[in-house]
């Protein structure tokens, strides 16, 4: 009996050795999203320049999208960026851009830089909508069913493989059904 | 003597760098409602700064506590209560906005975890008492007996 008990503080050490080990591959920054499957937010943002249609939730309608938000002074935004261009150029899906944050005019200079791949922008410069959204950082992006649905987030810059093996199987799956 | 110069030194360090972190908001975000001010200040407590994570928004300067502490306020403004206030956020970013975590089933086990770890160490603290005195107490076995006479007659003849 005793024999045992020596060995209980070491099963506990075990125990605790497994749990922290699997703690330590997750990742802590990322905070499980409240906007699956449910409605965007409705909100109705102005262009980032004079006469530009700006974008509201109702634009998302209708037909399966991805709402970005970006900014023009986010560094992983400019690494992403190619493969947004790249997914607008396939016309795959529109892109709804949100700049989040940005300094009057400084989202629309960075476009007219990098090339734009956003069907309509809104400008977020009051981070309103970004918090309606739970968004904690640039590069974020949701994928919007017809009925302007959020069916999946993503955290961080979408990578080739991200849009080859994570959102175009949901994009075809969404459109199939 | 020589040390007089560090001493003073590293005093004046705890007077210049305070140990606790300065409130973030900055005077312009002040409330003109004393009493709201007041809620205002104790919400920024409670709620997480979700890209800081270990900072209340009250601590952060990061622009994305700013914008929740801007958010904070108007939903005071507009008469939301301090728990309507949390809930709003909490629909959005999760119980993760909140410094202190709900008790609920998830999490029940890291509230009581405390409480059942002293009760633990205390019932074993008793155990391994009572079985020290216990032993002591016991009557000797035989060859206790015979051993202690052996000692005693040493004892004796020295």
């Amino acid at each position: 009996m005793n024999r045992i008990l020596l060995f209980v503080p070491l099963a506990i050490f075990a125990v605790t050795l497994v749990y922290f080990g699997l703690g330590l591959r997750q990742d802590p920054s990322a905070i499980p999203s409240q906007m699956i499957d449910r409605p965007l937010p409705a909100f109705d943002l102005a262009g980032l320049e004079a006469g530009d249609p700006g974008l509201s939730n109702t634009d998302l309608l209708g037909q399966v999208s991805l709402l970005n938000v970006f900014g023009s002074w986010c560094p992983p935004c400019a690494i992403e960026h190619p493969m947004l261009m790249q997914i607008s150029r396939s016309g795959r899906v529109p892109i709804y851009g949100v700049d989040w944050r940005d300094e009057p005019g400084a989202g629309a200079a960075w476009l007219a830089r990098h090339g734009n791949p956003y069907s309509r922008v809104g400008d977020d410069a009051q981070g309103r909508l970004a918090i309606d959204l739970g968004i904690t950082g640039a590069p974020e992006t949701f994928l919007v069913d017809a009925e302007g649905r959020v069916r999946h987030h993503h955290v961080g810059i979408i990578t080739e493989d991200v849009w080859r093996n994570t959102l175009l199987p949901m994009i075809e799956e969404l459109e199939r059904s | 003597m020589r040390l007089a110069p560090f001493i003073v030194f590293a005093l004046s360090l705890l007077v210049v760098a305070p140990g606790h972190a300065v409130a973030a908001p900055q005077p312009d975000e002040q409330m003109e409602d004393a009493a709201l001010e007041e809620r205002a200040r104790g919400l920024y407590r409670d709620l997480r700064c979700v890209v800081c994570q270990s900072q209340s928004i009250d601590e952060s300067n990061a622009p994305l506590a700013a914008d929740m502490r801007a958010i904070v306020r108007e939903r005071l403004l507009a008469g939301d209560s301090d728990s309507e206030v949390r809930g709003w956020l909490q629909a959005r970013y999760g119980d993760y906005v909140l410094m202190s975590p709900p008790v609920q089933g998830n999490t029940i086990l890291l509230w009581l975890f405390p409480l059942l770890a002293l009760g633990g160490g205390g019932v074993a603290i008793v155990i391994f008492f009572r079985g020290q005195s216990a032993r002591a107490d016991a009557p000797l076995d035989a060859d206790e007996a015979a051993e202690l006479a052996r000692l005693r007659d040493e004892e004796g003849q020295a």
